[in-house]
Protein backbone atom coordinates (compact mmCIF):
# COMPACT_ATOMS: atom_id res chain seq x y z
CA UNK A 1 0.00 0.00 0.00
CA UNK A 2 1.47 3.68 -0.95
CA UNK A 3 1.81 6.32 2.09
CA UNK A 4 -0.73 7.88 -0.16
CA UNK A 5 -3.67 6.17 0.68
CA UNK A 6 -2.44 6.90 4.51
CA UNK A 7 -4.47 9.61 6.92
CA UNK A 8 -2.20 10.05 9.46
CA UNK A 9 -3.79 12.31 12.51
CA UNK A 10 -1.28 14.81 14.44
CA UNK A 11 -2.63 15.81 17.67
CA UNK A 12 -2.03 19.61 17.70
CA UNK A 13 -3.38 20.57 21.15
CA UNK A 14 0.34 22.20 21.40
CA UNK A 15 3.65 21.55 21.31
CA UNK A 16 5.63 20.24 17.92
CA UNK A 17 2.73 19.17 15.57
CA UNK A 18 3.54 21.23 12.78
CA UNK A 19 7.17 19.09 12.08
CA UNK A 20 5.60 16.17 12.63
CA UNK A 21 2.88 16.72 9.96
CA UNK A 22 5.02 18.44 7.77
CA UNK A 23 7.56 14.44 8.07
CA UNK A 24 4.38 13.04 6.78
CA UNK A 25 4.14 15.28 3.99
CA UNK A 26 7.11 14.54 2.81
CA UNK A 27 6.92 10.63 2.87
CA UNK A 28 3.53 11.47 1.12
CA UNK A 29 1.15 10.43 3.92
CA UNK A 30 -2.28 12.96 4.52
CA UNK A 31 -1.71 14.55 7.62
CA UNK A 32 -4.32 16.10 9.81
CA UNK A 33 -4.05 18.07 12.83
CA UNK A 34 -6.32 17.65 15.85
CA UNK A 35 -7.86 19.65 17.90
CA UNK A 36 -11.57 17.92 18.98
CA UNK A 37 -12.41 14.62 20.14
CA UNK A 38 -14.74 14.10 16.41
CA UNK A 39 -11.95 14.38 14.67
CA UNK A 40 -10.54 11.52 15.41
CA UNK A 41 -12.89 9.52 12.90
CA UNK A 42 -11.52 8.11 9.74
CA UNK A 43 -7.54 8.43 10.72
CA UNK A 44 -5.82 5.63 10.04
CA UNK A 45 -2.73 6.21 12.47
CA UNK A 46 -2.17 9.17 15.38
CA UNK A 47 0.65 10.69 15.97
CA UNK A 48 1.18 12.26 19.66
CA UNK A 49 3.93 15.07 19.85
CA UNK A 50 6.03 16.35 21.94
CA UNK A 51 5.23 19.66 24.00
CA UNK A 52 3.87 19.91 27.61
CA UNK A 53 2.28 16.71 28.69
CA UNK A 54 0.28 18.58 32.14
CA UNK A 55 -0.95 20.98 28.76
CA UNK A 56 -2.07 17.90 26.60
CA UNK A 57 -3.66 16.51 29.46
CA UNK A 58 -5.56 19.80 31.03
CA UNK A 59 -7.06 20.25 27.38
CA UNK A 60 -7.75 16.42 27.40
CA UNK A 61 -10.25 16.56 30.41
CA UNK A 62 -13.09 18.52 28.29
CA UNK A 63 -15.71 16.83 26.31
CA UNK A 64 -14.53 13.52 26.69
CA UNK A 65 -11.52 13.98 24.50
CA UNK A 66 -9.24 11.84 27.34
CA UNK A 67 -11.70 8.74 26.89
CA UNK A 68 -12.23 9.00 23.52
CA UNK A 69 -8.49 8.87 22.71
CA UNK A 70 -8.19 6.23 25.27
CA UNK A 71 -10.48 4.47 23.10
CA UNK A 72 -8.54 5.33 19.70
CA UNK A 73 -4.98 4.44 21.07
CA UNK A 74 -6.21 0.98 22.72
CA UNK A 75 -6.89 -0.17 18.65
CA UNK A 76 -5.18 2.22 16.33
CA UNK A 77 -1.79 3.11 15.41
CA UNK A 78 0.00 5.68 17.10
CA UNK A 79 3.18 6.71 17.32
CA UNK A 80 4.06 9.26 21.10
CA UNK A 81 7.41 11.39 21.27
CA UNK A 82 8.55 12.79 24.46
CA UNK A 83 5.54 14.41 26.01
CA UNK A 84 3.04 11.78 23.56
CA UNK A 85 5.55 8.91 25.01
CA UNK A 86 4.61 9.99 28.57
CA UNK A 87 0.60 9.83 27.82
CA UNK A 88 0.79 6.09 26.29
CA UNK A 89 2.75 5.07 29.09
CA UNK A 90 1.45 2.42 31.83
CA UNK A 91 2.81 4.34 34.79
CA UNK A 92 4.28 7.98 34.73
CA UNK A 93 6.85 8.86 38.00
CA UNK A 94 7.99 12.16 38.85
CA UNK A 95 5.50 13.36 39.32
CA UNK A 96 2.65 10.51 38.92
CA UNK A 97 -0.08 11.86 36.23
CA UNK A 98 -2.61 10.14 34.28
CA UNK A 99 -2.42 8.77 31.31
CA UNK A 100 -3.55 6.28 28.70
CA UNK A 101 -1.65 3.51 30.11
CA UNK A 102 -1.59 1.17 26.61
CA UNK A 103 2.12 1.16 26.54
CA UNK A 104 3.86 -1.61 29.12
CA UNK A 105 6.47 0.53 30.04
CA UNK A 106 7.65 3.34 33.16
CA UNK A 107 8.51 7.05 32.25
CA UNK A 108 10.46 9.31 34.48
CA UNK A 109 9.48 13.17 33.53
CA UNK A 110 12.09 15.39 32.99
CA UNK A 111 14.52 12.76 33.97
CA UNK A 112 17.81 13.47 31.70
CA UNK A 113 17.32 16.77 33.79
CA UNK A 114 16.38 20.48 32.30
CA UNK A 115 16.72 21.97 29.15
CA UNK A 116 20.76 22.63 29.89
CA UNK A 117 21.19 18.92 29.49
CA UNK A 118 19.16 18.43 26.42
CA UNK A 119 21.67 16.63 23.55
CA UNK A 120 21.98 15.19 20.36
CA UNK A 121 23.63 11.79 19.76
CA UNK A 122 23.94 9.51 17.74
CA UNK A 123 22.49 6.24 18.54
CA UNK A 124 22.97 2.79 17.35
CA UNK A 125 19.05 0.91 16.55
CA UNK A 126 18.04 -1.93 15.12
CA UNK A 127 16.35 -0.35 12.04
CA UNK A 128 17.96 -0.49 9.32
CA UNK A 129 20.21 1.95 7.73
CA UNK A 130 22.77 2.88 10.54
CA UNK A 131 22.53 4.89 13.57
CA UNK A 132 20.36 7.83 14.11
CA UNK A 133 20.76 10.95 15.26
CA UNK A 134 18.52 11.35 18.24
CA UNK A 135 17.54 14.97 19.64
CA UNK A 136 16.57 14.67 23.27
CA UNK A 137 14.98 17.83 25.09
CA UNK A 138 14.26 17.64 28.80
CA UNK A 139 13.84 13.90 27.59
CA UNK A 140 11.76 11.44 30.02
CA UNK A 141 13.22 8.67 30.57
CA UNK A 142 11.82 5.19 29.99
CA UNK A 143 12.84 3.23 33.52
CA UNK A 144 11.02 -0.19 32.57
CA UNK A 145 9.71 -1.69 29.64
CA UNK A 146 6.57 -5.35 29.87
CA UNK A 147 7.48 -8.05 28.06
CA UNK A 148 5.84 -7.50 24.71
CA UNK A 149 7.88 -4.28 24.12
CA UNK A 150 10.20 -3.99 21.79
CA UNK A 151 13.70 -2.06 22.27
CA UNK A 152 14.31 -0.61 19.13
CA UNK A 153 17.37 2.08 20.33
CA UNK A 154 18.85 2.73 24.07
CA UNK A 155 20.27 5.90 25.38
CA UNK A 156 23.53 4.06 27.88
CA UNK A 157 21.24 1.14 29.48
CA UNK A 158 17.67 2.98 29.11
CA UNK A 159 14.89 2.27 25.71
CA UNK A 160 14.92 5.87 23.73
CA UNK A 161 13.04 3.78 21.34
CA UNK A 162 10.35 1.13 21.70
CA UNK A 163 7.34 -0.59 19.45
CA UNK A 164 4.43 -2.66 21.02
CA UNK A 165 2.06 -3.85 18.16
CA UNK A 166 0.58 -0.97 17.10
CA UNK A 167 2.17 1.56 19.58
CA UNK A 168 5.36 3.32 18.83
CA UNK A 169 7.16 5.44 21.07
CA UNK A 170 10.17 7.53 21.71
CA UNK A 171 11.57 9.70 24.39
CA UNK A 172 13.50 11.89 21.82
CA UNK A 173 12.57 14.06 19.08
CA UNK A 174 12.13 12.28 15.36
CA UNK A 175 10.89 15.20 13.75
CA UNK A 176 13.61 17.30 14.32
CA UNK A 177 16.06 15.67 12.40
CA UNK A 178 16.41 15.40 8.58
CA UNK A 179 16.41 11.44 9.22
CA UNK A 180 12.87 10.03 7.99
CA UNK A 181 13.35 6.38 9.05
CA UNK A 182 11.43 6.45 12.17
CA UNK A 183 8.69 8.10 10.57
CA UNK A 184 8.92 5.65 7.58
CA UNK A 185 8.96 2.91 10.14
CA UNK A 186 5.55 4.24 11.69
CA UNK A 187 4.10 4.44 8.40
CA UNK A 188 5.05 0.79 7.63
CA UNK A 189 2.96 -0.03 10.75
CA UNK A 190 -0.08 2.01 9.68
CA UNK A 191 -0.17 0.32 6.46
CA UNK A 192 0.11 -2.98 7.88
CA UNK A 193 -3.02 -2.72 10.17
CA UNK A 194 -4.71 -0.58 7.66
CA UNK A 195 -4.70 -3.98 5.42
CA UNK A 196 -5.61 -6.16 8.38
CA UNK B 1 32.06 35.95 30.12
CA UNK B 2 30.55 32.37 29.50
CA UNK B 3 32.39 29.95 26.87
CA UNK B 4 32.32 30.05 23.34
CA UNK B 5 30.72 27.26 22.31
CA UNK B 6 30.37 25.44 18.79
CA UNK B 7 26.78 26.88 18.51
CA UNK B 8 27.33 29.66 16.70
CA UNK B 9 25.72 28.44 13.42
CA UNK B 10 22.43 28.03 11.92
CA UNK B 11 21.72 24.81 12.18
CA UNK B 12 24.44 23.74 14.39
CA UNK B 13 23.28 21.24 17.00
CA UNK B 14 23.72 23.69 19.90
CA UNK B 15 20.90 26.29 17.92
CA UNK B 16 18.44 23.56 17.13
CA UNK B 17 18.47 22.28 20.33
CA UNK B 18 17.52 25.61 21.50
CA UNK B 19 14.94 26.13 18.87
CA UNK B 20 13.36 22.68 19.78
CA UNK B 21 12.41 23.56 23.25
CA UNK B 22 10.69 26.64 21.34
CA UNK B 23 9.15 24.06 19.18
CA UNK B 24 7.54 21.72 22.19
CA UNK B 25 6.07 25.72 23.40
CA UNK B 26 4.23 26.37 20.19
CA UNK B 27 0.50 26.45 20.42
CA UNK B 28 0.52 27.13 24.32
CA UNK B 29 0.96 30.08 26.90
CA UNK B 30 3.77 31.23 28.48
CA UNK B 31 2.49 33.11 31.89
CA UNK B 32 4.35 35.62 33.94
CA UNK B 33 4.35 34.21 37.87
CA UNK B 34 5.60 36.08 40.81
CA UNK B 35 5.36 33.36 43.13
CA UNK B 36 5.36 30.01 43.89
CA UNK B 37 1.28 29.66 44.69
CA UNK B 38 1.02 31.80 40.92
CA UNK B 39 3.41 29.07 39.60
CA UNK B 40 1.35 25.93 40.80
CA UNK B 41 -1.97 27.88 39.91
CA UNK B 42 -0.41 28.29 36.11
CA UNK B 43 0.68 24.75 35.30
CA UNK B 44 -2.54 23.66 36.93
CA UNK B 45 -4.04 26.07 34.27
CA UNK B 46 -2.61 24.30 31.38
CA UNK B 47 0.83 26.97 30.70
CA UNK B 48 3.42 25.45 28.49
CA UNK B 49 5.72 27.45 31.06
CA UNK B 50 6.35 29.97 33.43
CA UNK B 51 8.45 33.00 33.46
CA UNK B 52 9.81 34.01 37.25
CA UNK B 53 9.43 37.67 37.87
CA UNK B 54 9.62 39.73 40.80
CA UNK B 55 7.17 42.39 39.73
CA UNK B 56 5.28 41.67 36.65
CA UNK B 57 5.11 44.41 33.80
CA UNK B 58 1.99 46.12 35.21
CA UNK B 59 3.72 46.79 38.85
CA UNK B 60 6.81 48.01 37.13
CA UNK B 61 5.20 50.44 35.38
CA UNK B 62 3.19 51.66 38.37
CA UNK B 63 5.88 51.67 40.80
CA UNK B 64 8.75 52.86 39.05
CA UNK B 65 13.06 52.07 39.99
CA UNK B 66 15.01 49.86 38.18
CA UNK B 67 13.86 46.55 37.26
CA UNK B 68 16.12 43.78 37.49
CA UNK B 69 16.41 39.83 37.02
CA UNK B 70 14.27 38.31 40.00
CA UNK B 71 16.14 37.09 42.96
CA UNK B 72 17.87 33.70 42.62
CA UNK B 73 16.39 32.27 45.46
CA UNK B 74 12.57 32.93 43.99
CA UNK B 75 13.60 31.38 40.87
CA UNK B 76 15.00 28.19 42.63
CA UNK B 77 12.19 27.28 44.74
CA UNK B 78 9.57 27.86 41.15
CA UNK B 79 11.55 25.94 39.70
CA UNK B 80 11.18 23.18 42.32
CA UNK B 81 7.62 23.75 41.87
CA UNK B 82 6.99 22.96 39.17
CA UNK B 83 7.37 20.53 35.94
CA UNK B 84 7.19 22.86 33.00
CA UNK B 85 9.60 24.94 31.95
CA UNK B 86 10.58 27.49 33.75
CA UNK B 87 11.68 31.10 31.80
CA UNK B 88 13.47 34.34 33.65
CA UNK B 89 14.15 37.48 32.56
CA UNK B 90 17.64 39.51 32.27
CA UNK B 91 18.36 42.93 31.50
CA UNK B 92 19.41 43.98 27.82
CA UNK B 93 23.05 43.66 27.76
CA UNK B 94 23.43 42.27 30.98
CA UNK B 95 25.10 38.92 30.28
CA UNK B 96 26.49 38.52 34.06
CA UNK B 97 22.78 38.52 34.86
CA UNK B 98 22.54 35.61 32.00
CA UNK B 99 25.26 34.02 33.78
CA UNK B 100 23.65 33.65 37.00
CA UNK B 101 20.51 32.26 35.14
CA UNK B 102 21.74 29.98 32.87
CA UNK B 103 23.31 28.55 36.58
CA UNK B 104 20.28 28.29 37.93
CA UNK B 105 19.33 25.82 35.30
CA UNK B 106 16.45 28.33 33.91
CA UNK B 107 15.02 26.71 30.86
CA UNK B 108 14.73 29.68 28.53
CA UNK B 109 16.22 33.41 29.04
CA UNK B 110 14.29 36.20 28.07
CA UNK B 111 16.52 39.67 27.52
CA UNK B 112 13.68 41.91 28.02
CA UNK B 113 13.05 45.31 27.75
CA UNK B 114 10.76 45.06 30.77
CA UNK B 115 13.40 45.42 33.04
CA UNK B 116 16.09 48.42 32.93
CA UNK B 117 18.27 47.82 30.30
CA UNK B 118 21.69 47.64 31.34
CA UNK B 119 23.81 48.25 28.05
CA UNK B 120 22.46 51.74 25.39
CA UNK B 121 24.17 49.43 22.53
CA UNK B 122 25.22 45.72 23.23
CA UNK B 123 22.48 43.05 23.44
CA UNK B 124 23.92 39.95 24.93
CA UNK B 125 25.83 37.61 22.48
CA UNK B 126 23.71 35.06 23.03
CA UNK B 127 25.31 32.46 21.39
CA UNK B 128 27.43 32.11 24.40
CA UNK B 129 25.03 30.63 26.23
CA UNK B 130 24.03 26.88 26.44
CA UNK B 131 20.90 27.95 27.45
CA UNK B 132 18.14 29.35 24.49
CA UNK B 133 17.41 33.03 24.72
CA UNK B 134 14.12 34.82 23.77
CA UNK B 135 14.27 38.42 22.74
CA UNK B 136 11.70 40.86 21.46
CA UNK B 137 11.50 42.97 17.95
CA UNK B 138 8.67 45.32 16.78
CA UNK B 139 10.05 44.54 13.65
CA UNK B 140 11.92 42.31 10.89
CA UNK B 141 15.06 43.87 11.15
CA UNK B 142 15.44 44.20 14.83
CA UNK B 143 14.02 40.34 14.93
CA UNK B 144 17.19 39.24 12.85
CA UNK B 145 19.53 41.07 14.99
CA UNK B 146 18.29 39.18 17.75
CA UNK B 147 18.60 35.77 15.84
CA UNK B 148 21.97 36.74 14.30
CA UNK B 149 22.88 37.36 17.65
CA UNK B 150 21.37 33.94 18.59
CA UNK B 151 18.13 34.45 19.72
CA UNK B 152 16.25 30.98 19.37
CA UNK B 153 12.77 32.51 20.02
CA UNK B 154 11.06 36.10 19.22
CA UNK B 155 8.22 37.37 20.69
CA UNK B 156 6.78 40.41 19.42
CA UNK B 157 7.39 43.30 21.98
CA UNK B 158 3.39 44.63 22.21
CA UNK B 159 3.51 46.97 25.18
CA UNK B 160 4.01 45.15 28.46
CA UNK B 161 2.01 45.61 31.24
CA UNK B 162 -1.01 47.51 29.85
CA UNK B 163 -3.45 44.79 29.23
CA UNK B 164 -4.02 46.81 25.59
CA UNK B 165 -3.43 44.46 23.07
CA UNK B 166 -3.04 47.23 19.88
CA UNK B 167 0.86 47.15 19.81
CA UNK B 168 1.06 43.61 20.57
CA UNK B 169 -0.86 43.42 16.62
CA UNK B 170 1.00 46.38 15.50
CA UNK B 171 4.52 44.55 15.86
CA UNK B 172 2.96 41.31 14.50
CA UNK B 173 1.63 43.21 11.53
CA UNK B 174 4.64 44.60 10.43
CA UNK B 175 6.95 42.03 11.00
CA UNK B 176 4.18 39.58 9.18
CA UNK B 177 4.08 42.45 6.42
CA UNK B 178 8.08 42.84 5.91
CA UNK B 179 8.40 39.18 5.77
CA UNK B 180 6.29 39.32 2.97
CA UNK B 181 7.69 42.15 1.10
CA UNK B 182 11.20 39.94 1.13
CA UNK B 183 9.41 36.96 -0.42
CA UNK B 184 8.92 38.91 -4.01
CA UNK B 185 12.67 40.51 -4.48
CA UNK B 186 14.89 39.29 -6.56
CA UNK B 187 18.01 37.74 -5.79
CA UNK B 188 20.23 41.12 -6.53
CA UNK B 189 17.80 43.36 -4.52
CA UNK B 190 18.20 41.33 -1.16
CA UNK B 191 21.53 42.78 -0.35
CA UNK B 192 19.73 46.18 -0.39
CA UNK B 193 17.19 44.67 1.84
CA UNK B 194 19.36 43.63 4.17
CA UNK B 195 20.67 47.24 4.54
CA UNK B 196 18.01 48.82 4.90
CA UNK B 197 16.67 46.37 7.79
CA UNK B 198 20.08 46.64 9.23
CA UNK B 199 20.00 42.84 9.49
CA UNK B 200 22.61 39.85 8.74
CA UNK B 201 22.49 39.51 4.48
CA UNK B 202 22.32 35.53 5.14
CA UNK B 203 19.38 35.68 7.57
CA UNK B 204 17.25 38.20 5.08
CA UNK B 205 17.97 35.21 2.75
CA UNK B 206 16.33 32.82 4.68
CA UNK B 207 13.30 35.04 5.27
CA UNK B 208 12.83 35.81 1.92
CA UNK B 209 13.38 32.13 0.85
CA UNK B 210 10.86 30.60 3.74
CA UNK B 211 8.59 33.38 4.12
CA UNK B 212 9.15 32.96 8.07
CA UNK B 213 11.49 33.39 10.70
CA UNK B 214 14.40 31.21 11.15
CA UNK B 215 13.09 30.49 14.81
CA UNK B 216 9.83 30.48 16.13
CA UNK B 217 7.71 33.63 16.14
CA UNK B 218 5.66 34.41 19.62
CA UNK B 219 3.64 36.99 20.62
CA UNK B 220 3.68 39.56 23.86
CA UNK B 221 3.10 42.65 25.38
CA UNK B 222 -0.80 43.41 26.37
CA UNK B 223 -2.59 40.39 25.99
CA UNK B 224 -5.68 40.33 28.54
CA UNK B 225 -8.20 37.60 26.78
CA UNK B 226 -8.88 34.80 25.35
CA UNK B 227 -9.71 36.88 22.14
CA UNK B 228 -6.42 39.00 22.38
CA UNK B 229 -4.91 35.44 21.88
CA UNK B 230 -6.81 34.36 19.21
CA UNK B 231 -6.21 37.83 17.76
CA UNK B 232 -2.77 37.43 17.51
CA UNK B 233 -2.40 33.62 16.53
CA UNK B 234 -4.66 34.42 13.87
CA UNK B 235 -1.89 37.13 12.89
CA UNK B 236 0.68 35.01 12.84
CA UNK B 237 1.89 34.66 16.17
CA UNK B 238 3.10 30.81 17.00
CA UNK B 239 2.24 30.88 20.58
CA UNK B 240 1.60 33.73 23.39
CA UNK B 241 3.52 35.36 26.53
CA UNK B 242 0.53 36.58 28.86
CA UNK B 243 1.89 38.75 31.56
CA UNK B 244 0.34 41.27 34.03
CA UNK B 245 -3.35 40.41 32.33
CA UNK B 246 -3.99 36.93 34.23
CA UNK B 247 -2.89 37.85 37.89
CA UNK B 248 -3.50 41.62 37.66
CA UNK B 249 -6.95 43.54 38.30
CA UNK B 250 -5.02 46.31 38.03
CA UNK B 251 -1.88 47.93 38.26
CA UNK B 252 -1.77 47.56 41.87
CA UNK B 253 -3.89 44.87 42.93
CA UNK B 254 -3.50 41.13 42.26
CA UNK B 255 -6.93 39.09 41.15
CA UNK B 256 -7.97 36.76 43.58
CA UNK B 257 -6.58 33.49 42.85
CA UNK B 258 -9.68 31.31 41.48
CA UNK B 259 -10.43 34.00 39.37
CA UNK B 260 -6.68 34.23 38.09
CA UNK B 261 -6.91 30.47 37.53
CA UNK B 262 -10.02 30.63 35.27
CA UNK B 263 -9.00 33.34 32.96
CA UNK B 264 -5.42 31.37 32.73
CA UNK B 265 -7.15 28.39 31.62
CA UNK B 266 -9.20 29.82 29.21
CA UNK B 267 -6.59 32.03 27.34
CA UNK B 268 -4.65 28.66 27.03
CA UNK B 269 -7.91 27.24 25.76
CA UNK B 270 -8.22 30.22 23.41
CA UNK B 271 -4.80 29.82 21.98
CA UNK B 272 -5.19 26.07 20.76
CA UNK B 273 -8.51 26.93 19.51
CA UNK B 274 -7.92 30.57 18.00
CA UNK B 275 -9.48 29.79 14.38
CA UNK B 276 -12.68 28.10 16.39
CA UNK B 277 -14.62 31.15 17.21
CA UNK B 278 -17.57 28.99 18.65
CA UNK B 279 -14.95 27.80 21.06
CA UNK B 280 -13.48 31.28 21.31
CA UNK B 281 -17.08 32.38 22.96
CA UNK B 282 -17.60 29.57 25.56
CA UNK B 283 -13.54 30.50 26.40
CA UNK B 284 -14.93 34.09 26.94
CA UNK B 285 -17.94 33.67 28.34
CA UNK B 286 -16.16 31.65 31.19
CA UNK B 287 -13.99 34.33 31.98
CA UNK B 288 -14.81 36.93 34.72
CA UNK B 289 -13.70 40.00 33.61
CA UNK B 290 -10.20 40.81 32.55
CA UNK B 291 -7.55 43.20 33.78
CA UNK B 292 -8.83 47.53 33.76
CA UNK B 293 -6.01 48.05 31.92
CA UNK B 294 -3.67 51.29 30.94
CA UNK B 295 -4.69 51.78 26.82
CA UNK B 296 -1.70 52.32 25.44
CA UNK B 297 -2.51 55.20 23.34
CA UNK B 298 -2.52 57.56 26.49
CA UNK B 299 1.29 56.46 27.19
CA UNK B 300 4.04 59.38 26.13
CA UNK B 301 6.89 57.99 24.43
CA UNK B 302 9.27 57.92 27.15
CA UNK B 303 7.20 55.45 29.14
CA UNK B 304 7.31 52.84 26.47
CA UNK B 305 8.87 49.88 27.01
CA UNK B 306 9.19 48.66 23.82
CA UNK B 307 11.93 51.81 22.53
CA UNK B 308 14.21 49.93 24.66
CA UNK B 309 16.45 47.75 22.47
CA UNK B 310 18.47 48.53 19.80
Amino acid sequence: MSEGSLTVGVLALQGAFDVHAAMLKQLGAHAQLIRRPEQLGGLDGLILPGGESTTFLKHLERDGFFETLAAFVRTKPTFGTCAGCILLARDVERPAQRSFGVLDVTVERNAYGRQIDSTILLTPTSIAGGPLEMVFIRAPKITRTGPEVDILASRAEAPVLVEQGHLMAATFHPELSTDTRIHQHFLDLVSRYKLQ
Amino acid sequence: MAEHTSNGHFNSSGLRLKTGLAEMLKGGVIMDVVDVAQARIAERAGATAVMALERVPAQIRAQGGVARMSHPRMIREIIDTVSIPVMAKARIGHFAEAQVLQVLGVDFIDESEVLTPADETYHIDKHAFTTPFVCGARDLGEALRRIAEGAAMIRTKGEAGTGDVVHAVRHMRQIVREMRSLTVLGEEELYNAAKEFRAPYELVRMVAKSGKLPVPNFSAGGIATPADAALVRQLGAEAVFVGSGIFMSDSYTFAEPEEAEIRARAIVRASTHFDDPRILAACSEECQGAMKGLAAAVLDEKELLQTRGW
